[in-house]
């Protein structure tokens, strides 16, 4: 399957001079990842941790005081190489929602609130499927039936629609026009269980009926394990792993990953939950050599000085960790709680 | 066996709308429960937005009247109004810790400040030494020390430090029952099973019982004694934790346990949304009955609706 969007070492800092004290804060620190065609990318970090910074940079929203200080982010759609850390703002502007879309995280602020569904449907999507008036109304109805929402919805109000309803909307609004290519950022965190498992379902029943690649953001790792096809973890600006899911979760390869994997409670199993100590770094000065080193149990000599490469250690599985071999799955993790069922 | 607390057939009804088009939404209706003096329990209480466990927080706290109802603090009937000192002396007893902790504590505000606050007013300390070694108390029992805390304002503290903060301004004045709203829905995965675990600890080591409301089963399951799962303020299914989560019997306890993503199932895209019960659960609060709790063999309540169609 060929690449949709290729990431080479991308650097993206935010930059500030204030009264003449200069301040970089690495939020984006040699990030170099593919994504696949008609593949989901799940994106996992917690909070600070640069990924809203990344898919800032993918979705081509690059604003002062955020500037790319190295490397490129290309988009393959059909025969045209986009770079958008380069491109005219006509460029940006001619792939923006028809071939690269948004699906953002508060639907109550991203809907107008004095603006009928139907007119922001307007607003957004009009002029890039080039429809006006009655073909244009059947169009957005025929979406909207895809995503379970009946006709009513267009003469309604943000404020009238629950939030299952308005995440539909939202992201009814970022796939009217078929993007080969979706960024999802937490789409789901502010529902709650019953409804999150129907959107995310029909995120993925329209991601699988188009045919685009989706990078699927999100803190939630029992999202990722049932959304993405492969995950990235980012811990302090840098990718530090990278495996299809089920490896992932089953054989950790970063310490970071594997306490990640390991505190996820679960239903039917009561094992003691280990909870990682210390604070992720401040990323205006982020502590040398591996950044997780001062949290993580594994650190030895080299790891304070110097910052492992992202690398491939299994096919398909690559981590940055010196000591990667010797990472084991915790207890609490599946792996373990599986080992210890075929044991009893 | 004495309570400790007691909820008693309490509901709760907000008017909505304008003059003209008012109408009366039930946050909460004929909620019973109690929590014993003796075995200090964690209770978790389930349920989706809009489900009024946030309205019955607000009512154990004083912070809302119930409509009708009552809910005792120790024999004691849990009033906003009242005289001062007995106001006083219930929250010494019963704390908070809110959802959000950067919403909680004031960003102007050093966070020491709060918690020296709390010691004066429900310790009555009266010097600085006195103070201090109650809020270094405090955060010890929290995992942190009063040196890592004093002189920080909020936003130089992790959000899961920011948590466990909040936690131990809420132990300063030794209470016995901690309501806890959400308290780990917004702190980052990594630092989630600390405050979790925590929680735990409180009840084993201090003896606190806490009130544990959230959406995600998987943590109730984790740390929880009992469980009481609401729809649209009506108690569906209240009893023992895992015998509960284990084998749900209400439908709205089985939609809630079908919905849950479960980790041990990576890779395999189970997604299907369980729609045969949430269809199931609609027509429950189409009916007109509101059905009556009955106690079943295990200990647990669940409850049930007359035959025949809606």
């Amino acid at each position: 399957m060929a690449d949709i969007l290729t990431v080479d070492r991308l650097k993206a800092y935010y930059l500030m001079n204030y009264y003449g004290i200069r301040r970089e804060v690495r939020a984006v620190d040699d990030i170099t990842m593919t994504v696949k065609q008609n593949e989901v990318y799940g994106i996992a970090g917690e909070s600070s941790s640069g990924k809203t910074s990344f898919i800032k940079v993918l979705a081509a929203a690059i604003r002062p005081p955020m500037r790319i200080v190295a490397g490129s982010v290309i988009f393959h759609f059909g025969d045209r190489n986009v770079d958008v850390t380069s491109a005219s703002p006509e460029e940006i502007e001619s792939i923006r929602w028809k071939h690269l879309s948004y699906i953002m995280q508060g639907s109550m602020s991203v809907l107008n609130p004095v603006r009928r569904i139907e007119n922001i449907f307007e607003d957004f999507a009009a002029r890039p499927l080039g429809l006006s008036g009655r073909a244009f109304k059947d169009r957005v109805i025929t979406h909207l039936a895809k995503l379970k929402l009946g006709p009513e919805v267009l003469r309604a109000y943000a404020h009238e629609l629950s939030g299952g309803m308005r995440q539909r909307v939202t992201i009814g609004l970022a796939t009217i026009c078929n993007p080969e290519f979706i960024i999802a950022d937490e789409p789901t965190t502010a529902l709650d269980v019953v409804v999150q498992k129907d959107v995310l379902s029909l995120i993925r029943d329209l991601q699988k009926e188009m045919g685009s690649s989706v990078v699927f953001v999100t803190h939630d790792m029992s999202v990722h394990a049932n959304m993405a096809d492969r995950v990235g973890i980012i811990y302090a600006g840098r990718l530090i792993e990278e495996a299809p899911t089920r490896q992932l979760f089953v054989a950790p390869k970063h310490p970071y990953t594997a306490h990640l994997v390991a505190s996820l409670p679960r239903i039917g199993d009561t094992t003691q939950r280990p909870a990682l100590e210390g604070r992720p770094p401040n990323l205006a000065a982020p502590p040398p050599g591996c950044r997780f080193h001062p949290r993580c149990p594994l650190a030895i000599d080299i790891c304070k000085k110097e910052v492992p490469p992202l690398e491939e250690v299994v096919p398909g599985h690559r981590s940055a960790c010196w000591r990667w071999r010797d990472v084991e799955p915790l207890a609490g993790s599946i792996a373990v709680a599986r080992v210890a069922e075929s044991v009893a | 066996m004495t309570a400790l607390l007691e909820v008693d057939h309490v509901s709760k009804q907000f008017g909505v709308g304008g003059l003209l088009s008012r109408r009366r939404v039930d946050a909460v209706s004929d909620v019973s429960f109690a929590i014993t003096a003796e075995v200090p329990d964690i209770f978790t209480i389930i349920g989706e937005s809009g489900s009024g466990k946030t309205t019955l927080a607000r009512m154990i706290l004083g912070l809302e009247k119930p409509s009708s109802g009552e809910i005792r603090y120790a024999g004691k009937v849990v009033s906003g109004t009242g005289s001062r000192a007995e106001r006083l002396e219930f929250m010494a007893a019963v704390q908070p810790v809110f959802q959000n902790p950067f919403e909680a504590f004031n960003p102007l505000k050093r966070v020491d400040r709060y918690l020296a606050s709390t010691a004066r007013r429900f310790l009555g300390t009266a010097d600085d030494a006195a103070t201090d070694k109650a809020m270094d108390e405090a955060l010890q029992k929290v995992g942190l020390s009063l040196a890592e805390v004093r002189g920080r304002y909020p936003h130089e503290l992790s959000g899961g430090q920011l948590q466990r903060a909040a936690i131990a301004r809420a132990l300063i004045c030794k209470p016995s029952l901690l309501i806890t709203d959400e308290p780990v829905s917004m702190v980052d995965a990594s630092l989630r099973m600390s405050i979790v675990n925590l929680l735990k600890s409180l009840r084993d080591e201090l003896g606190v019982s806490v009130i544990y409301i959230t959406h995600d089963l998987a943590t109730a399951y984790y740390i929880a004694d009992r469980i009481l799962i609401m729809q649209q303020g009506c108690a569906v299914e209240i009893g023992p934790a895992r015998v509960i989560l284990d084998a749900p019997k209400h439908p709205y306890a089985r939609l809630l346990k079908a919905s849950v993503l479960s980790a041990a199932d990576a890779g395999q895209g189970k997604l299907m949304p369980a729609t045969e019960l949430m269809r199931e659960c609609e027509e429950l609060l189409k009916r007109d009955d509101a059905g009556r709790l009955v106690t079943q063999e295990d200990g647990r309540q669940v409850r049930e609706y007359s035959a025949g169609s809606p």
